[in-house]
């Protein structure tokens, strides 16, 4: 048991809501060519549907936050655009669904003018966009299509658990030269955490070992990362050392810390809440038996939403969506080859 | 109220039925969120009952609409049972879809709704295809693909335009034009001063219309419903109207001069419909009553039986992915 040291302040916690705009304030603050685009963004609509770019309009004027049609294809097209010519614009897809109204434009065109213009085009664009079931909006606002992105060459795909991860990783993306798909979690924005330091970057393609531990890996990402520590929790009460490890950027992913750590502990389980079958999981897995093969106690396991759309019903979505049961069990999986052994 | 010609009375009556069950479906379903008995995220029509109710009372139960998740209006005007609609609300096995696509999806396609979309704009392509169907069948079956004043933004929109007109489909586009879309005013996202101009550019008839009008709507959309019928292609509606509670229920309403809303609320057009069909003699304030008493009846019996219906089990998440059951 640990106790605060009462000479200690409280930190004042913060929302992930809040991070997320202060990076926004930091970013347009500090570079003019950082523009925001997207319905409903700007203040009269009320700085977007959860206030993700409140005071945008307001501080920097409405040219630089920008509220925009219904029109998903022209509001990626635009910032492609915009990004050519030296501008860092923010695409804000409301809801994840709805980037594959865009996807012409992210698919064939974020991704790739980089590389079919050999280098002399370049697209410095963040398209930020939640999803997350359990909030009972059925089959199209709930989706995670974060492998097909990762699986798209030329996007980088990043994920934020925490409210100073979501603040320093934004930052990143927005600094970055390439395109970024920034995946927000609409469960995770009601939650808080510690407030980040102004300015501070959290490296993209870099993962955090949120946990250490030496028995079994732990890869997670996004809404799972919270459930990972309550299962790693558990399991430690019975002396089963889990080392948790939050891979923050999807792709391209951080190889290396997974993989030492899967050579340290020689098991390995992945979660996500996307649909497992060729979900990233499997990508991972495959990384790691193809590296370490001869280092494994066990097979990989995953965890992973059902093959099915997000139901609406309540007791179909909380079958559908895995937590800290599923990732326990799993686990408790990879121990067992070695009990069998 | 708009000049003639009039409908005959029984039609009068049947968009009035529809009307204030529209209306009265509203008030319960707000209620029931409120009471946290059925936990839904709720898009009201509330204000813009009469578009679908004089839209419907032009179709044949055989013809189909298309419609989004604002959208109990236009499935209640076709005609979806009350009880599989509540059940479905209610997330029940017995509702619509046996609880999995909710109120953003809910179908039946035995009253006619074909698809309900949360994707904005994505009711119009698919509209097409089930009247590219009919054209093919010469089965006489028209098609409606309802949607918002902010969908007519999006490609979808103007692909779908474009392609009915130039194959004629036995179409009819109804804008619900309620002036926003979210928390966005049409004039800050539509360089269009009205979308009804937009039927130009695909060389079909756009007709804007007064949505809060029952006989003014029953003619357009009569008109446009005998056009297509008759094989002389798509028409796109304009019907102006007002959403009385806001984007999603629970909507601040912020972005919104209270004045407006207001005003629009005043201008109810249930209440004003009753009122005329009483004053030019077409029924008594006494049918009405028993009219609404009868239905509010009917309401208060689907929401309860929703309540006690059995939820699904959870072994539907391996059916109707295919049509094939997948293996546990
Ligand atoms: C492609 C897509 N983009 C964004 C959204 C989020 N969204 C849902 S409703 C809506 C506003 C639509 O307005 P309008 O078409 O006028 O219909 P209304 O809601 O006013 O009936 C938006 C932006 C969505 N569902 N689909
Ligand atoms: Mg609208």
């Amino acid at each position: 048991m640990t106790t605060e040291s009462p000479s200690k302040p409280a930190v004042k916690k913060i929302g992930m809501i809040q991070a997320l705009n202060m990076a926004l304030h930091e970013a347009m603050s500090k570079d003019e060519r950082v523009i925001v685009l997207g319905e409903d963004v700007a203040d009269p609509e009320e700085g977007g549907i959860v206030g993700v770019t409140k005071g945008l309009s307001t501080a920097y004027g409405d040219l630089r936050c920008r509220s925009t049609p219904i029109s998903e294809q022209a509001i990626v097209g635009a910032a492609i655009g915009a990004a050519i010519v030296g501008m860092k614009p923010i695409a804000e897809i409301m809801l994840m669904n709805f980037t594959t109204v865009a996807m012409d434009m992210i698919v064939n065109h974020a991704a790739k003018l980089r590389f079919m213009s050999g280098g002399q085009t370049g697209v410095p664009l963040v398209i930020r966009t939640a999803t997350g079931a359990g909030l009972s909006v059925g089959g199209q606002h709930a989706d995670y299509y974060e492998a097909w992105f990762a699986h798209t060459p030329g996007i980088k795909v990043v994920m934020a658990s925490t409210p100073a991860d979501a603040y320093g990783l934004l930052l990143s993306a927005i600094d970055d030269p390439d395109p970024v798909i920034f995946v927000e979690n609409t469960l995770l924005y009601f939650s808080q955490g510690e407030p980040p330091e102004p300015g501070k970057r959290v490296p993209l393609s870099v993962a955090n070992v949120v946990k250490p531990g030496s028995d079994v890996s732990l890869v997670c990402y996004g809404s799972h990362v919270a459930p990972s520590l309550a299962a790693a929790g558990k399991l430690e009460a019975e002396g089963i050392s889990v080392e948790v490890i939050d891979l923050r950027t999807i792709s391209p992913w951080d190889r290396k810390t997974v993989l030492a750590s899967v050579a340290k502990t020689g098991r390995a389980v992945i979660t996500h809440e996307a649909v497992k079958p060729f979900g990233v999981g499997a990508e991972i897995s495959s990384v790691i038996h193809e590296e370490l093969f001869d280092k494994l106690k066990g097979p990989v396991q995953r965890v992973g939403a059902p093959y099915c759309p997000v139901p609406y019903s309540k007791p179909l979505e909380v079958a559908f969506m895995q937590g800290a049961e599923a990732i326990e069990a799993a686990v408790r999986k990879t121990l067992q080859a070695r009990a069998a052994a | 109220m708009s000049s003639a010609p009039i409908p005959d009375r029984a039609i009068l009556v049947d968009m009035y039925r529809k009307m204030t069950t529209i209306k009265q479906n509203d008030e319960k379903s707000r209620a029931i969120i409120l009471s946290g008995k059925i936990p839904m995220v709720y898009y009201s029509p509330r204000g813009q009952e009469c578009i679908p109710a004089a839209v419907s009372v032009n179709l044949t139960p055989e013809d189909n609409i298309c419609t989004i998740y604002r959208g109990t209006h236009d499935m209640i005007a076709k005609g979806v049972p009350l009880k599989d609609l509540w059940a479905e609300l209610a997330g029940r096995a017995t509702g619509t879809c046996k609880g999995k696509g909710g109120p953003m999806h809910i179908t039946h396609p035995a009253s006619g709704v074909l698809v309900t979309t949360g994707i904005v704009g994505s009711s119009l392509p698919i509209a097409n295809g089930v009247a590219l169907a009919s054209q093919i069948r010469g089965d006489k079956r028209v098609a409606v693909a309802y949607f918002g004043d902010a969908a007519s933004n999006i490609g979808a929109f103007h692909e779908a335009l474009n392609m009915a007109a130039v194959w004629k489909l036995p179409v009819i586009f109804v804008c619900q034009n309620n002036r926003y879309g979210e928390h966005t005013k049409y004039e800050k996202t539509t360089a269009a001063k009205q979308i009804a101009d937009r039927g130009a550019a695909y060389s079909m008839p756009g007709v804007r219309v007064d949505g809060n009008d029952p006989v003014a709507m029953y003619n357009v959309a009569k008109t446009a419903i005998d056009r297509a019928r008759a094989g002389e292609g798509p028409t796109l509606i304009e019907a102006m109207t007002f959403r009385f509670y806001g984007h999603v229920f629970g909507d601040a309403d912020k972005y919104m001069d209270p004045g407006e809303k207001k005003a629009a609320m005043a201008a109810d057009p249930v209440p004003r419909y009753r009122q005329w069909l009483i004053d030019n003699g077409h029924i008594t304030a006494g049918e009405l009553e028993t009219m609404e008493k009868q239905i509010d009846a009917e309401l208060t019996e689907a929401i309860e039986a929703a309540i006690d219906a059995p939820w699904p089990e959870v072994s539907e998440l391996r059916k109707d992915v295919f049509a094939e059951e997948i293996a546990a």
